[in-house]
């Protein structure tokens, strides 16, 4: 049996409420409906999804999604060992097992065929047939799966199917309004509220300009690595040209924007 | 006065008037001045050059004026290049008097002085004098190719241009557009006046081109984007020049069409030309944010400019505390009045006196020690410490100031205007309501009739520069590329000509089904895959059983290969498309037309995005594009329709159709972009005599476009088009000979060229 333990999340991750998220993902756990979490990157969808397992004592297994995964990378696979081969779970298969919180991170990344293995445990199924291996494995009772995915990029290939989406509930998130971000980020890391708020306004520049050559805007992950750097001694205008503008854009011309917000913020 | 008198009549002065050796009694008005300031620039030696430089423009037999002005000019000039320069200048006039050119020693030396001020060494002087001469050279005309009798047209009206020329581009500049003015009107006198007196539009635009400075046009998204980002609003920035009304120089403005802005900003005391964009823009959004307007009538005009100071003093206050950094804009921007630089004795100072209140606002280190300027100052930022304030209350300050502070002098009609002009700011013509519209007793505006504005049809037209290989620089804006959609004709037509290809259409059908988005590709060997490769894995573990070393790539993994491709169609319907074909009955056009829909219908099938267009030309400043098919648009009988009326005339100016298509194609979405070109001949054009012009054109659009990721190609119908496309097109084309297998050609090539 696999330790669940290791799984498990120990500390107290920090998590700013942004309204009574808690409150409803409680209610979902209790029936255990299947969650799905939308956002903008960087907006804390993981954050609260670590902090609801957290909360409820449950393990999490979390699965960063990608183009190349498929259903065996979730399910699980045979292995060669040196007696012949031998199976291995998927974490999916694994959560279900032991009554994990499963986490599908992005899960628009993963290809479609792959999403469809996870409809039989999202309905009143809660079974996940493991058809190489010749096992229909029941659920545990405590076994729950979130999504989350990102509308912002979605392009007419990458969006999920009705099929899936509509066996989720649903949460939508933002970036928080700008007290709560400055709010957020200086017990994130501790800087200021007075540089944090004018990381947060810079924030809010790009944002803007979403849509008119970003495609996203600035996260609020985005300005807590910033403040870290700037706690750490960094120059402001340094830290923010470091974590704020280079990483989102390579134009010229926002570059040279967002540059002059920073300069225009910090004088 | 009677003491200098003497000095002028003195023995010494008489020598060198006549060591000048010059009748005219006109000299004699000037002559002692001139030759006072000379004594004190000149040596020795140099007065002896100068004299005798005089003497002769004096006896050159041109009349008393170029002596009069280089007797004027010369010492100014030589101050700043040295008076060792004049040999150069002599050799240089003499050349033009030998030339029939003289007329334009008067223009020369009367802009020297002013040219030596832009152009202060030796060196550059030099070049500037060859690059004069080389000029008058080639402008100069000649008859059996022998003498130069006719005067160059443009000399003159170059001479004068150039000390304001110069003020705006540089010496590099200046060259350039010497040079483009003699290749596009040597051999057309009145056009060369026109463009060296700056008088024609081409000529403004070329030197626009080579001006110095941040030019608005390049930077209209990043201005753009500092609007959305930085203060959540979107406007027209049009730009107003700055180049040709030296009078009265204007003001950044906006109303309701947008925010007028100078078309250029120099870099201006370590603030580049960028950053005075934003930070006018930055004071246009503060009014836009933060001003209410008041009405005007109650106040008299110096309460108003005082409010206005005050104002603006708010709104920059504003944005500071939003972005602190504008401030550093805001005060290298700001003239910084001297205090005590304006007399109250003899001038009006209240406008100084704002200035220097306005400077004091920005900068709390003004180092100012006006009392009331200081009180001021405190109640501003009272008020300000509160919170907004408004419009309102600041124009109640600005009225007290106004009052404390008035001078009876403030009424002289001598206003002191240095160091008061803020030229980052607007005009505050929006912060102003009148309950009257005019003094007046009667108004007739109001009976105004409407005219009635014709309603424009269709688009205004596009322009594009053309390549002129000569000189290998663009001709800025110098094709006007028109677009409209094509006119409808019957679309039955087109399903006609596809009914009667129908073999054909069957026969592209199957190889249609080859070409469409195979499903998954399995990429076997591979170390990390998504899925086991059973036989390989089987292979890997007898091996491995039996003790050699096992191959890791057991696993495989899939891809889906997919087509990604953006088509644009261009069509040629110049004239020529009207000719029937050799031993057939149908026209080029006609041909044209069943290709096009057979391709068209093609396309539709494999789902590639698709957009058709057809152009000609009837000079540059008329190029047609008609819209036949847009990518929007799906293969249905409103494109079938504007493709039967099809229509042929006129002549090919490629370059420009190219470029114009190119801006649609390159806005798609797709890994490749292919551009088709189908035409009938060499680009042609009834104003154009050169034929390689646009042929060179035309290939430099096909650079151009290789540049944006667009792949042309070429799908030529003349015989003789060996000559001249593969110039243009390098490789990328197809000669059809027997132009009625062109229905099934063309798809074919497409087909092949998307496989």
């Amino acid at each position: 049996m696999t330790d669940k333990e290791q799984y498990k999340v120990h500390k107290e991750p920090f998590y700013q409420p942004q309204s009574n998220e808690i409150k409803l993902y409680e209610a979902a756990y209790r029936s255990r409906l299947p969650v799905m979490v939308k956002g903008p990157t960087g907006c804390g969808k993981s954050r609260f999804v670590e902090y609801m397992a957290w909360k409820l004592d449950r393990p999490l297994i979390t699965v960063a999604c990608n183009e190349d995964m498929t259903a065996s990378d979730l399910v699980g696979r045979y292995l060669l060992d040196a007696n012949g081969t031998r199976w291995l779970d998927g974490p999916l298969t694994t959560a279900a097992r032991i009554g994990a919180i499963c986490y599908l991170d992005e899960i628009v990344e993963a290809r479609q065929d792959t999403t469809v293995v996870i409809h039989p445990l999202t309905d009143h199924r809660r079974t996940l047939p493991l058809d190489k291996k010749g096992e229909l494995l029941e659920a545990h009772p405590d076994f729950q799966l979130v999504i989350s995915y990102n509308p912002g990029y979605q392009s007419l290939m990458k969006d999920l199917k009705q099929s899936t989406k509509q066996r989720f509930t649903a949460f939508d998130f933002d970036y928080p309004d700008a007290k709560l971000e400055t709010a957020i980020v200086a017990k994130e890391t501790g800087l200021d509220e007075e540089t944090v708020a004018k990381l947060v306004k810079i924030g809010a520049t790009a944002r803007h300009l979403k849509g008119h050559g970003l495609d996203e805007g600035i996260s609020t992950r985005l300005l807590v690595y910033a403040a870290t750097l700037i706690k750490d001694g960094v120059d402001p205008v340094d830290a923010c040209r470091m974590s704020l503008v280079r990483p989102i854009t390579d134009d010229a011309d926002i570059r040279d924007t967002l540059d002059h917000a920073i300069d225009a913020t910090f004088a | 006065m009677a003491e200098v008198k003497t000095k002028y009549e003195h023995p010494l002065m008489k020598g060198y008037r006549e060591q000048l050796n010059c009748g005219f009694p006109q000299v004699a008005d000037v002559f002692d001045d001139c030759m006072e300031e000379a004594l004190s620039i000149l040596s020795k030696d140099g007065v002896d050059a100068y004299l005798e430089a005089g003497g002769f423009l004096c006896r050159m037999g041109r009349g008393v004026e170029p002596a009069l002005i280089f007797l004027e000019e010369w010492p100014s000039t030589a101050k700043r290049l040295g008076e060792s320069a004049l040999p150069l200048v002599m050799e240089f006039i003499r050349k033009m008097y030998k030339s029939p050119n003289g007329k334009a020693i008067v223009p020369f030396l009367q802009s020297m002085a002013a040219i030596a001020r832009r152009l202060p060494s030796r060196e550059q002087m030099q070049d500037y004098m060859d690059l004069a001469l080389n000029f008058m050279n080639r402008t100069t005309g000649s008859i059996h190719g022998i003498h130069t009798t006719f005067a160059s047209p443009g000399l003159p009206g170059f001479y004068a241009q150039t000390p304001y020329l110069l003020s705006q581009i540089s010496l590099q500049g200046l060259k350039n557009w010497v040079e483009y003015g003699i290749r596009n009107y040597g051999d057309h006198p009145e056009r060369q006046i026109d463009y060296f007196s700056l008088q024609s539009a081409d000529s403004k635009a070329v030197m626009q081109r080579e001006r110095h400075g941040t030019l608005l046009v390049d930077n209209e998204r990043k201005l753009d984007m500092y609007l959305r980002g930085l203060w959540e609003h979107h406007d027209y920035l049009v730009p107003y020049s700055l180049g040709f009304d030296e009078l009265r120089k204007p003001v950044p403005y906006y109303d309701k069409l947008g925010i007028r802005l100078p078309d250029v900003y120099d870099d201006f005391n370590g603030i580049a030309g960028i950053d005075r964009y934003r930070a006018t823009l930055a004071h246009v959004m503060g009014h836009k944010r933060w001003t209410t307007p008041i009405f005007a009538d109650n106040f008299s005009p110096f309460q108003r400019m005082a409010i206005e100071f005050f104002e603006d003093a708010r709104i920059e206050h504003l944005a500071i505390q939003h972005y602190p950094g504008l401030r550093r804009l805001f005060i290298a921007l700001h003239p910084r009045p001297v205090e005590g630089a304006c007399d109250p004795e003899t001038t009006s100072c209240l406008r100084f006196r704002l200035a220097m209140l306005s400077y004091a606002l920005l900068d709390p280190e003004h180092g100012y020690q006006d009392a009331h300027l200081k009180d001021f100052v405190a109640r501003f930022h009272e008020i300000m410490s509160k919170g907004e304030s408004s419009t309102e209350d600041i124009a109640g300050l600005a009225i007290s100031y106004v009052a404390r502070t008035r001078r009876q002098s403030d009424q002289l009609a001598r206003v002191h205007f240095d160091d008061t002009e803020i030229d980052y700011r607007d005009d505050n013509r929006h912060m102003w309501r009148f309950h009257e519209q005019s003094d007046d007793e009667e108004m007739f505006d109001d009976h105004r009739k409407v005219e009635w504005e014709e309603e424009p049809t269709g688009l205004p037209p596009r322009h594009y520069p053309e390549w002129d290989y000569l000189s290998q620089t663009f001709r800025p804006d110098w094709v006007s590329v028109y677009e409209a959609l094509h006119p409808k004709g019957n679309a039955s037509d087109i399903d006609k000509l596809l009914a009667k290809h129908d073999a054909l259409a069957k026969r592209l059908k199957r190889m249609l089904d080859l070409l469409k988005p195979q499903e998954k590709v399995r990429i076997r060997y591979q170390e990390e895959g998504s899925e086991l490769d059973l036989d390989i894995a089987l292979r890997s573990l007898i091996d491995f059983k039996s003790g050699s070393s096992p191959d890791p790539r057991i696993n495989m993994s899939h891809k889906t290969s997919g087509r990604d491709i953006a088509v644009m169609l261009l069509l040629d319907l110049s004239e020529s498309l009207n000719e029937k074909v050799a031993g057939a009955d149908q026209t080029i056009l006609e041909l044209s037309q069943e290709a096009v829909s057979l391709l068209a219908w093609a396309v539709e099938k494999l789902g590639d995005p698709f957009a058709i267009g057809g152009f000609h030309s009837n000079t540059r400043h008329d190029v047609r594009y008609m819209h036949i098919k847009g990518y929007s648009e799906h293969w249905n009988d409103e494109v079938k329709a504007r493709l039967a009326a099809m229509k042929a005339a006129y002549s090919t100016r490629m370059g420009a159709a190219m470029r114009h298509a190119a801006h649609y194609l390159e806005s798609q979405k797709a890994d490749k972009k292919l551009m088709l070109i189908l035409t009938d001949g060499q680009p042609s054009d009834v104003d154009t005599k050169d034929e390689r012009v646009l042929i060179e054109d035309a290939r430099q659009a096909v650079k151009e476009l290789d540049q944006k990721g667009i792949y042309a190609y070429c799908i030529n119908l003349d015989p003789k088009a060996d000559e001249y496309v593969s110039d243009i097109f390098g490789k990328q084309y197809t000669v059809v000979d027997n132009i009625q297998r062109l229905p099934e050609r063309l798809p074919e090539l497409f087909m092949a060229l998307t496989k």
